[in-house]
């Protein structure tokens, strides 16, 4: 572990999603915790690319694992859902069925890249969760939370079908990081339940719906804010609460965090590092919950 | 008032397409369904779906390939894996929803300019030449290839993004693509 882990940002984390890389590579460097982008990384190859080509999609999402695997060997961090997913999925479906193994080894050969096994898929928060553990965010977390309750929402491909990054049933990893950094959370029976991905840009009105449900249930439930961990859900349920007010006739302007910009809070980081500022909704809330100016040492 | 027949006739269906499915990865235990019916329980769209997962398991399983693929339900498929994991029978229906996708792109059962197969093409034809995705210009096309008028709807949350600083009209390449696997006749050639 002293050599640190390798990142694989993907598309989101370089651009609707930068506020996930700012907050993960923030809370990482004040844990510690040493994170270097793989070098040349491609497309994970998810979700659409799948409904093309499957095979190539995990060729794709091979090129990766091997790139990670000449790289020192180290465990290869996903932060986003769906290439979490994928790539997980390649490294599955490639020792279960000769065929996908047989086209990826001869694509990996003819790049002159050697074959993937041996790297391990990793989420930051399973990673938050084994390596540095409960207990060492406790004792690291120096900063006192001064905003209000919050839910956490898992979504879908981080968690299923694979069930390394938190239980299969009730997960509550995100909770009890959150719980030992000092930031109350409240049960959300939701937390798993589909934002729609892609569908809020293709079949619309059916998407925003998904959304609208879920910020509706988590204000039901006494949250001010939702934490999440992945782009794609900060998106859905960030970019169209105007559209929800609108539709609804709801006073709905809820802050949506990553739980790197919250854990990056109670480690001590500058907010402007976490990309707090970054929000779509519920930008007065979260100005104000991240703000250092009115800062009080936590012994008062 | 149009009366037409509710029912299916068995010579209507292609038993051999069935197998063919339950041949690809994933699909397997296709013809273990026992129609429970909980995918369609679990599914947070089958509301909107015209069949249910179970009843869209039962075609393909029986063969129905025309139903199968025009159904709206594979589109309307956001791949959360609620049904796969909650399947009595482990039958990992995303997977076969996903070849279901496949089979429509390929053979184009799906109504003209629909967004979903215009933004897995976009997306796979921006891959394959630049290694990556680059979200805006991904949007992009996808609107101006389905329906441009979407775009205004869009301008205010692109606007949100732009201010933000979460939108960039960059276009992200890799440095090696000749490493990128090679499009093989074999995949899907659509238009």
């Amino acid at each position: 572990m002293s050599d640190g882990y390798l990142y694989f940002p993907g598309c989101s984390l370089k651009g609707t999603g930068i506020a996930y890389e700012e907050s993960l590579l923030a809370a990482f460097r004040l844990l510690d915790l040493k994170l270097e982008e793989l070098d040349d990384w491609n497309c994970c190859g998810a979700t659409s690319y799948m409904s093309m080509d499957e095979t190539q999609a995990f060729v794709l999402s091979a090129r990766n694992l091997s790139l990670a695997r000449q790289a020192g060997n180290r465990d290869l961090i996903a932060p986003c859902s769906a290439c979490y997913l994928v790539l997980r999925k390649t490294q599955d479906y490639v020792g279960k069925y000769p065929s996908i193994r047989d086209r990826v080894q001869a694509s990996l050969r003819d790049a002159d890249l050697p074959m993937m096994d041996g790297v391990r898929t990793r989420h930051p928060l399973e990673v938050l969760y084994n390596d540095v553990g409960v207990a060492r965010i406790r004792s690291m977390s120096v900063r006192e939370w001064r905003g209000g309750p919050l839910v956490c929402y898992y979504g879908c491909q981080a968690i299923r079908p694979y069930y390394e990054v938190d239980k299969p049933v009730q997960q509550t990893r995100m909770e009890e990081i959150l719980g030992a950094a000092g930031i109350p959370t409240v049960d959300f029976a939701l937390k798993t339940k589909c934002c729609g991905g892609s569908l809020t840009g293709t079949i619309h009105e059916v998407g925003v719906r998904l959304n609208y449900i879920l910020l509706k249930e988590a204000r039901r439930k006494g949250a001010q804010a939702m934490v999440t961990l992945c782009p794609l859900c900060q998106f859905n349920l960030d970019a169209y609460q105007a559209e929800i007010r609108k539709q609804n006739r709801e006073s709905l302007d809820m802050p949506i965090f990553y739980f790197t910009q919250l854990l990056g809070w109670a480690l001590g980081a500058d907010p402007r590092s976490l990309g707090v500022q970054r929000s779509i909704s519920g930008r007065r809330l979260a100005r104000e919950w991240f703000s250092v100016e009115q800062e009080v040492p936590a012994h008062v | 008032m149009k009366v037409q027949r509710q029912m299916k006739y068995q010579r209507e269906a292609h038993p051999e397409w069935a197998q063919q499915i339950a041949g690809l990865p994933g699909c397997e235990h296709l013809f273990s369904c026992i129609q429970c019916g909980t995918c369609s329980g679990t599914c947070p769209l089958s509301i909107y779906m015209d069949f249910t997962p179970r009843r869209v398991i039962n075609l393909v399983r029986e063969g129905f390939r025309e139903d199968a693929l025009s159904s709206q339900t594979i589109w309307l498929c956001a791949s959360c894996y609620s049904c796969a994991v909650r399947c009595p029978q482990q039958i990992h229906i995303t997977d076969i929803m996903y070849a279901l996708k496949r089979e429509a792109i390929k053979y184009r059962k799906f109504p003209k300019r629909f967004s979903i197969p215009v933004l897995a093409r976009e997306f796979h034809r921006m891959v394959s030449a630049n290694g990556r995705n680059s979200e805006t210009w991904l949007v992009l096309r996808m609107a101006l290839r389905s329906n441009p008028m979407i775009l205004l709807n869009m301008a205010g949350t692109g606007w949100h993004l732009f201010r933000t600083g979460r939108m960039s009209l960059r276009t992200e390449r890799i440095r090696r693509p000749h490493e990128l696997p090679k499009n093989p006749k074999s995949s899907m050639e659509v238009r």
